[in-house]
């Protein structure tokens, strides 16, 4: 079972709905930090850090001594990344998504591909929670070969949370897809609600079944939830509007161990977001 | 012509209601939504949609199935997982092309011994020209699970400096994405000046040594100001410095104030209400100006 924890605006909470989801399930779970641009989650679970690993993807090296400047690869590359005018080709590593179409379309076989870093994947256990987290090197723009690098560390048969990044664009897609269930967590303002409506889009589009989670609930408006009732969404978990809450989050402190009367609120979601899943499968 | 970009590493610390405020303080300025998948200024400044464009970028491949004979060369050619085994139909293995998944690099399309995949022109979202009580402003809408999003922030960034210069309007007010990814560095490469609004947690700390790596990486001096600093004194206290040392300056603190999302509710800025907190954005403003 995969679950997915998103949402279209950010700072509404995902992190702290994973970490806690994660810790008051009690038996082994991955967790997973597909927001890799800014990897939080690490901050909430003091843990012992395993292994770090680098994330590379393929990118074309020119040999010279075989190259004979005809420019099929620049012809061929749709990301400008490898271009040859009239000469030996220059490749623009920040341009390439590592198709390997050049290497491929290459007639006198002068193109071998090379790994390119882009970050790193690293491994920590904190009691029952193994976190997996990427960390996008700085200056690098393209996430999800990297998201697709922490997902690949997914083991069958734990149950898996995955944080993923805020919007609806490509990383939050790239992390997204394959899940059993997706979490949008989202907050009682307009703000919330609009982003709320493109996430609702996004999941559907994937046809992922999701449930919402409003957090701060107070500080608004009920248009969220008059908004989820018109679309018959299930709201999975509010969470009020509690300055104690905001005070632990600030200090790196999960909520249910900060303060254990939400420990419930955090049992319930875990349960509604499994019955869920479970009546869909039958 | 000046450029300022509102951006803030992690999400959901108050970039828009900032750049909001700030739209309505500036002299004549040209307002641009750079946060393309989860736009949320327009909530705020009720633009009137002048011009509206579509926008199309980059290809997607698809299969035309009429022509496959299932040989399933494109399954193993593709590296982004896009092709999809359908199951055997007329005869062969049927295969089809998600587009969620597909980054139109065209070698499935090139390999295809039957030439039976199609690259197609993508509309990934659309961008618009509208005025608002502010000025001129430029904003833009994804398409669902599309990609570009760094071409269309680098679209809407021109046509908001082309407006300017053709307006003689002497700033550019950028409402920039969180992350520190591909359409971040579409909104910062070149601009004049950053501001990164952050919030005094563990998080808000640890994304602000990331997003200031970026303004240096790419050479763009940052003030950092900290929104409902009150929140936790100390660590407010820690990122000023840690600021500090990474070259950014402090341009301010805001307090915590129930009062900006009652001002979202309204569709005003804060400064544009009788809050409290209204006299911080004013100097957080001055203060980039000073």
């Amino acid at each position: 079972m995969i679950v997915a924890v998103a949402s279209g605006k950010g700072g509404t909470g995902k992190t702290t709905v994973a970490v806690n989801m994660a810790r008051v399930l009690g038996s082994d779970v991955q967790l997973l930090d597909c927001d890799v641009e800014e990897p939080n989650a690490h901050l909430f679970l003091k843990g012992a850090a395993l292994k770090e690993e680098t994330a590379c993807i393929p990118i074309p090296e020119v040999d010279e001594s075989l190259c004979d400047g005809c420019g099929e690869c620049g012809r061929f590359c749709e990301y400008k990344a490898i271009v040859s005018f009239g000469a030996k080709p220059i490749v623009f590593p920040d341009m390439c998504h590592g198709c390997g179409g050049c290497m491929k379309v290459c007639p006198r076989k002068a193109i071998r591909e090379v790994d390119r870093r882009v970050g790193v994947v690293e491994t920590a256990r904190s009691g029952n929670i193994t976190l997996i987290q990427g960390r996008l090197d700085v200056g690098e723009a393209m996430a999800p070969p990297l998201i697709r690098a922490v997902k690949a560390r997914l083991r069958n048969g734990t149950p898996a949370i995955l944080d993923a990044p805020p919007g609806t664009s490509c990383p939050v897609i790239t992390t997204v897809r394959g899940a059993d269930f997706v979490v949008l967590v989202t907050e009682p303002t307009p703000f919330g609600l609009h982003d709320l409506r493109l996430a609702v889009d996004m999941v559907r589009e994937l046809r992922i079944p999701f449930g919402v989670v409003v957090n701060r609930v107070g500080i608004g408006d009920d248009r969220v939830h008059a908004y989820c009732r018109g679309e018959d969404i299930p709201v999975l978990l509010e969470i009020p509007d509690d300055r104690r809450i905001a005070e632990a989050y600030s200090r790196g402190n999960l909520i249910v161990d900060a303060l254990p009367e939400y420990q419930g609120l955090f049992r319930g979601l875990t349960e509604t977001t499994l019955e869920l899943r479970k009546s869909r499968e039958a | 012509m000046r450029e300022l970009v509102v951006i803030s590493g992690k999400g959901g610390t108050g970039k828009t209601s900032v750049t909001a405020s700030f739209a309505v303080l500036a002299d004549r300025p040209v307002i641009a939504d750079c946060d393309v998948d989860a736009a949320d200024l327009h909530l705020v400044l009720s633009p009137r949609v002048k011009e509206r464009h579509e926008f199309w970028s980059g290809r997607e491949a698809v299969i035309r199935q009429e022509d496959c004979n299932g040989c399933g060369i494109c399954l193993s050619e593709c590296r982004f997982d896009a092709v999809i085994k359908d199951g055997a139909a007329a005869g062969h293995e049927q295969f089809s092309i998600d587009p969620v998944s597909c980054e139109g690099c065209g070698v499935c399309a090139r390999f295809c011994p039957q030439e039976a995949i199609d690259m197609r022109e993508r509309l990934c979202g659309e961008w618009m020209i509208s005025e608002t009580r502010c000025g001129p402003m430029v904003h833009a809408r994804l398409g669902v699970a599309a990609e570009n999003s760094g071409k269309l922030v680098t679209t809407v960034r021109q046509e908001a400096r082309r407006i300017a210069e053709e307006q003689n309007r002497s700033i550019v007010i950028v409402d920039g994405p969180p992350g520190i990814g591909c359409p971040v560095i579409a909104s910062l490469t070149g601009a004049t000046q950053v501001l990164v609004v952050t919030e005094p947690t563990v998080s808000g700390e640890h994304d602000l040594e990331r997003v200031l790596s970026l303004t240096r990486h790419f050479k763009i001096p940052a003030a950092v100001c900290v929104n409902k600093w009150d929140l936790n004194p100390e660590m407010t206290q820690l990122i000023e410095g840690k600021a500090r040392v990474a070259g950014a300056s402090v341009a301010g603190r805001i307090r915590y104030d129930s009062a900006v999302t009652r001002a979202q509710m309204m569709e005003r800025a804060i400064v544009e209400t009788p809050a409290h907190c209204a006299e911080d954005f004013r100097r957080v403003w001055d203060e980039l100006n000073a």
